[in-house]
């Protein structure tokens, strides 16, 4: 118990400071209480794997290590779809996940959500679309914002989230019929 | 007829049917076999201790099947091809000597339409999405997909009895994972059987392949399973420049060498840290996410990329790493083991981490060779086996990596080894970037020529990748099978839950940590 003391200690707090800009600042201020404004509530993200290559995953996982903290700044992944505002869908859509990927948009509750990450999430990337595969990821349920990489870093993934979150109200769609 | 006749023939046959065999690797040999001698080799590779690397269904030019297995024994690697005419309809199936055989056998016959005479005829790969008439790797027009997708109903076996409920799971999965279908058959909370539905990441990647020019396939390859990028694009070089010929500059093979003990290293972090979380030790989480995280910015700094999804290129690497930045990553390097070795003191300490990894998940060694586990899952179960060190590529006969074995096979077992091969991955990488070699890190490569036939195998961080390529007309590729270790991996977690608590699933499940969409295709 000594030594994890010892290390929480001597590693501290290494969350990283908010960028020097006093715009990022605010952004990043209002952002917090854009959510509320928005949502009520802190942002609950429920992540889909719809056919990636789990590179993205792996870029998603940073996001909640203690150099990004996305949990400091009020958003958490949950284990249901039915507790989230907003989905992060990582694809191509395999035709195999298509039935599951629906059912996971549609037991998400209004108002809701959709960012794409990475190059197959946004356009298919390398995979395209073929007997197995469907694409990108407005092909099968609609897409807030989709965020191009391969894999896209923690910060552009960040960003995207943000990007969605500071659409104007009106764009979000209380009632948006599913494709 | 004993194993080693097998390899004494194949070496005296130098035409393999549907191509020239010229291996990317050394002490592979090739060998055409009839229906007879498939199974009596397989059953001789069995008796021999021998492993099934991978089985997989090609196309000669004339339009004929063929059914093609890899084995790897004691003398080295034995492919054998099965041609198969237009009368046969089945060929035989070698599930009873090699388990791991079944679903691959079972995604041949849904992607090349080949049935095998064993009897689980149930699809793996192919789901509701496209008709049972159609077979993506022989059929080249796709049938139009229905506009309403189909729930797809898959033929679990059940178990009954008093009490006994079933738990099904997935494919979404609660965390941030690749997603598949676990069928949990339990009493209380205790584990009778589970049994796994995968494939639903499956995205056509073979058929992909074939639309591909050969010297641009390396990119699909590092796609194949985004956390092994490194094994699978250095895999498909390796099969390239076997086609080829080609020899490469000594500093070229010291950069993936490199780069696939910094992929080993940063997953090796990552589970180290999850698997404590799935145990309830988020301490352990937070620090290993913070020295993966250090690594693959020092990564970023070194080589262009915090994961090297582009970096191995036909011919050598797209960049080369300058003595400044190399001897930044060696300290980053050394930094973040230091680290690791304090952290590996608290987990070996921790009372409550112990009493969740030891004995939980157990795959005894006899198992563990009677399924063929293979890879970090199979050396923590006495399965001394790594490419490495057994049939070592450039650089890694210099290199001469330590293989680190453990017999207990649980939890605990796979975390040691974990520890044990970060430690061994830091002291090569420290090798590497110290005595790097002067020279070229790239070399132009020709077009292989039609019908030329090759192959890769690369020591990846979860197993070995192997990776077959035939050469197709006007530089394009014509059949590329890629292979994961976790499909010889996923069926033995089946075992390693019996008698569990579903509680510990996610724990064990997360120590073997098998890729979906390497498996899935």
């Amino acid at each position: 118990m000594l030594k994890t003391l010892r290390q929480i200690c001597r590693t501290g707090i290494i969350t990283e400071p908010r960028p020097p800009s006093n715009d990022t600042l605010r952004v990043t201020d209002a952002l917090q209480s854009r959510i509320l404004e928005v949502l009520g509530r802190a942002l609950c993200i429920r992540a889909v794997d719809a056919g990636s290559c789990n590179g993205c995953e792996l870029e998603i996982h940073a996001l909640s290590n203690p150099l990004y903290n996305i949990e400091g700044l009020g958003i958490r992944f949950v284990a249901s779809p039915r507790h989230a505002d907003l989905l992060l869908v990582t694809g191509p859509v395999s035709r195999n996940m298509e039935v599951a990927l629906r059912r996971t948009y549609d037991a998400t509750p209004e108002p809701k959500l959709v960012v794409a990450i990475g190059d197959c999430g946004c356009t298919g990337g390398i995979f395209g679309e073929s007997y197995a595969s469907r694409g990108r990821v407005s092909n099968v349920i609609p897409v807030d914002v989709a965020v191009p990489g391969c894999p896209p870093s923690p910060r552009q993934i960040l960003s995207g989230i943000l990007t969605a979150i500071s659409k104007p109200i009106s764009e979000i769609s209380l009632l948006r019929r599913s494709v | 007829m004993a194993l080693q006749q097998w390899f004494d023939r194949a070496a005296q046959q130098s035409e393999l049917k549907g191509g020239r065999v010229i291996a990317g690797a050394p002490k592979v040999l090739g060998l055409s076999v009839t229906r007879q001698e498939w199974r009596q080799s397989a059953e001789d590779v069995a008796a021999g201790n021998g492993r099934l690397l991978a089985l997989w269904a090609s196309r000669d030019g004339n339009g004929d099947n063929i059914v093609r297995a890899a084995f790897i024994a004691d003398p080295g690697v034995l492919l054998l091809s099965l041609p198969l005419t237009a009368e046969e309809a089945d060929y035989p199936g070698i599930e009873h000597w090699f388990p791991a055989a079944n679903r691959m056998q079972r995604a041949v016959a849904d992607l090349s339409g080949v049935p095998t005479t064993d009897p689980d005829v149930r699809p793996w790969l192919r789901h509701a999405a496209w008709p049972e008439s159609f077979h993506p790797l022989v059929d080249p027009h796709t049938p139009p997909s229905s506009a309403i997708p189909v729930v797809d109903h898959y033929a679990f076996v059940t178990v009954e009895g008093d009490g006994v409920h079933e738990i099904p799971v997935g494919p979404v999965h609660a965390g941030v994972i690749e997603p598949g279908h676990f069928r949990f058959s339990v009493v209380g909370e205790k584990v009778l059987k589970l049994e796994e539905h995968l494939g639903y990441v499956h995205k056509g990647i073979e058929r992909r392949f074939a639309e591909l020019p050969l010297l641009s396939g390396h990119r699909l390859a590092a796609r194949v399973s985004g956390d092994s990028a490194v094994a699978y694009s250095w895999a498909y070089c390796q099969a390239i420049e076997g086609m080829v010929a080609a020899r490469l500059p000594a500093r070229a093979s010291w950069l993936r060498a490199l780069a696939l003990e910094l992929e080993r290293l940063a997953n090796h972090l990552g589970d180290l840290g999850a698997i404590g979380n799935d145990a309830g030790l988020a301490f352990g989480l937070a620090q290993f996410a913070r020295l993966k995280e250090d690594l693959l910015r020092a990564t970023e700094q070194a080589l262009g990329q915090r994961y090297l999804m582009d970096l191995i290129v036909p011919g050598g690497t797209r960049a080369d790493v300058s003595s400044a930045n190399a001897l930044s990553l060696v300290e980053s390097v050394e930094s973040i083991a230091a680290e690791v070795g304090i952290l590996r003191t608290i987990y070996d300490e921790h009372a409550g981490l112990r009493d969740r990894f030891v004995g939980t998940g157990a795959v005894q060694p006899a198992l563990a060779a009677r399924l063929g586990l293979t890879g970090l899952a199979g050396r923590a179960s006495g399965q001394a086996f790594d490419l490495r060190c057994d049939l070592p590529c450039d650089p890694y006969g210099d290199l001469a990596p330590k293989m680190i074995v453990r017999t207990e096979g649980d939890v605990a077992a796979r975390v040691a080894v974990r520890f044990d091969e970060a430690a061994e991955s830091t002291r090569l990488m420290q090798r590497i970037l110290r005595q790097l070699p002067n020279g070229l890190h790239h070399v132009e490569l020709p077009i292989p020529t039609e019908g030329a036939f090759s192959i890769g195998m690369i020591e990846g961080w979860r197993g070995p990748v192997f990776l077959a390529l035939e050469a197709g007309g006007s530089g394009m590729i014509r059949r590329c099978h890629p292979h994961d270790p976790s499909w010889q991996n996923w069926p033995v977690i089946e075992h390693a839950i019996i008698d569990n608590i579903v509680p510990d699933f996610p724990l064990i499940n997360k120590s073997f940590n098998l890729s979906y969409s390497g498996h899935d295709l």
